[in-house]
């Protein structure tokens, strides 16, 4: 939580200079998907190889909670037939991945985006219809490459 | 918000990464005075139990729905589950009750939960939105709205439009829709149901799809045993006995097929509870013409000749009365009343010709009678002879005033008479014996 303080900090400080939003994909239908392409706005702060990768990271693990497999079939009969009262005690697979991402998200911040004065913002704030890139104002300290 | 069971562990996770505030102080302050997301929610959306429950604005068929369900299964559990139990297995009260709350629970998730709504977009992803369509569509002047926006996506080999939602903000999803009712952008959207009083969407359509084909099933269940039901006692005491049961139309038509009144059906008149050999003489002896004789059998006329004129030297019938005429009973009455009067005065005379030979002393008068102290000579002024009465009035003159008169009378007549009269006709009374008394001296 100490990190979370600190990026809250980085953000009192640094003027926000534009935001980045990154739509959703939907060539693959309806499942959540983001655009690999990479926007020019953030040419000058981060490598274009990183930023792909992080977009593609997220990508698969969306992937994984809709997924449609054995293990999302036994869940969802074991759910109806105990009337659904068993999401009282556990999480369903769908909400322990979107924990995982929100984890991973955290986790880039932390060593790839707020060094170089940038800011992803978890999908699920957005509703999971864009991944928000903020810029901010680049100071002296901490510039991109 | 979306994630169906609410958990505030995940709330406090969100509100971290997005919350501005930087001392910890402020923060829970914050969070006491803050509103909850879904008291700022733009869509027009009914919120329960502290967010937790979603449903549309109009509910009122919801609870309907409600009520059917419930009452029906009620009335089922109440009055066949009983029978069918004892005579059948109790299995089936059992099986029905699983089936009615797995109906009731998946009616109410599909009617509670969130269907899938997407969040409006933030004024900054709009301005966003805006900027790249005025890009794409070349510098368009403000003032006018621009044609539709559309974007095209190739899915699967199928090109699909997405449209932009203005209310929304934002390019709808492939097979999102927006529900004018609710005021949502709702995925996958289906439909809007009033029953469930929710839209139906890609997060709880298996529970509205679970909700009706479990309710298809109880309703087959329930018709299913209480056609048994009707069967079964239908065995035991004849179909048309069982007919009985069900509702005035079915007893009326057992009563119809047996050729019964319901008054002799209620008296048990023809009923062979009453003896082996009582039956229905009255019955055609099969249900085919007891229903046709009542149903399609000869209207008889009215016997009544409703708008046939009287005949006024027609011998009637007595007048709708008690069969004495006003005048006559006032005529007899009044002569009732001289004739009581008559006896009355006399037996005032008798009365007290008879007290001074019983009692030494005057008779105490009334309290109410104005003249008490009377002359002891007034006493007997009918023992005296005729001229005496020429002090008082002849019976053929006008009465004397009232003064007067109390004065002969009350002596006499109150000894015996008091408890009798009330004080109210005590003076006409008094005028009654003075005249009886004044008749029978003059005689």
């Amino acid at each position: 939580m100490a990190e979370t303080h600190s990026l809250q900090d980085i953000r009192q400080q640094a003027a926000v200079a534009a935001k980045v939003f990154i739509q959703r994909d939907y060539t693959n239908g309806t499942v959540c998907q983001f655009q690999t392409k990479f926007p020019s706005e953030l040419e000058s702060r981060i490598d274009k190889q990183q930023f792909e990768e992080t977009v593609r990271t997220l990508n698969n693990l969306y992937a994984e909670a809709e997924k449609l497999g054995g293990q999302s079939y036994l869940e969802g009969c074991m759910a109806c037939l105990t009337a659904y009262t068993i999401f009282l005690c556990m999480e369903t697979h769908y909400e322990k991945v979107l924990k995982k991402i929100s984890k991973y998200v955290q986790e880039q911040n932390d060593k790839i985006y707020a060094p170089r004065g940038l800011l992803l913002t978890d999908p699920i704030e957005r509703g999971l219809r864009v991944v928000e890139v903020i810029i901010f104002e680049d100071r002296s300290t901490g510039s991109g490459r | 918000m979306h994630l169906g069971v609410a958990d505030p562990m995940r709330d406090c996770e969100y509100s971290q990464i997005s919350t501005r505030s930087s001392t910890p102080m402020e923060s829970p302050h914050k969070k006491r005075s803050a509103r909850r997301k879904w008291q700022a929610f733009p869509g027009r959306n009914k919120f329960y139990c502290d967010g937790r429950i979603m449903m549309a604005r109009q509910t009122g068929v919801f609870y309907l729905t409600l009520v059917l369900i419930v009452v029906t299964s009620g009335l089922f559990f109440a009055f066949d589950c009983p029978f069918l139990a004892s005579s059948l297995t109790p299995a089936i009260p059992v099986i029905g009750g699983v089936l009615f709350f797995f109906v009731l629970g998946t009616l109410l998730r599909t009617s509670f939960s969130d269907p899938g709504v997407l969040p409006r977009a933030t004024p900054d992803e709009a301005a966003d939105l805006e900027r790249q369509i005025d890009m794409a569509n070349g510098s368009s002047s403000g003032g006018y709205r621009p044609p539709p926006r559309t974007r095209e996506v190739i899915i699967n080999g199928q090109t699909v439009k997405l449209k932009y939602c203005f209310t929304c903000k934002i390019f709808r999803p492939p097979r999102a829709s927006h529900c004018s009712l609710c005021d949502n952008c709702v995925e996958r959207f289906d439909h809007h149901c009033p029953w469930v009083g929710n839209c139906v969407g890609k997060r709880n359509y298996r529970f509205f799809y679970m909700f009706i084909l479990s309710l298809s099933f109880l309703t087959v269940f329930i018709f299913a045993f209480v056609i048994t039901h009707i069967i079964l006692r239908s065995h035991r005491s004849g179909f048309l006995n069982a007919l009985k049961d069900m509702g005035l139309s079915g007893f009326h038509t057992y009563l119809i097929s047996s050729n019964q009144t319901t008054n002799e059906d209620i008296k048990g008149s023809w009923s062979s509870k009453r003896g082996k050999d009582n039956y229905n003489p009255y019955s055609y002896g099969n249900i085919v013409t007891n229903c046709c004789a009542a149903l399609c059998g000869p209207l008889p006329p009215s016997l009544l000749d409703r708008r046939g004129f009287v005949q006024p030297d027609a011998p009637q019938a007595a007048p709708p009365t008690n069969g004495i005429t006003m005048y006559g009973s006032t005529q007899s009455q009044n002569h009732m009343c001289d004739q009581d009067q008559c006896i009355q005065s006399t037996k005032f005379v008798l009365q007290a010709a008879a007290t001074p030979l019983l009692q030494g002393e005057p008779p105490t008068p009334p309290t109410s009678t104005p003249n008490l102290s009377c002359e002891p000579d007034l006493l007997p002024p009918h023992q005296e002879g005729a001229p005496a009465h020429h002090h008082f009035l002849t019976p053929d003159e006008a009465p004397s005033p009232p003064g007067m008169l109390p004065c002969s009378g009350p002596p006499l007549a109150h000894s015996h008479t008091l408890p009798f009269y009330s004080p109210a006709s005590q003076d006409s009374l008094h005028e009654d014996s003075v005249r009886g008394l004044v008749k029978l001296s003059s005689v």
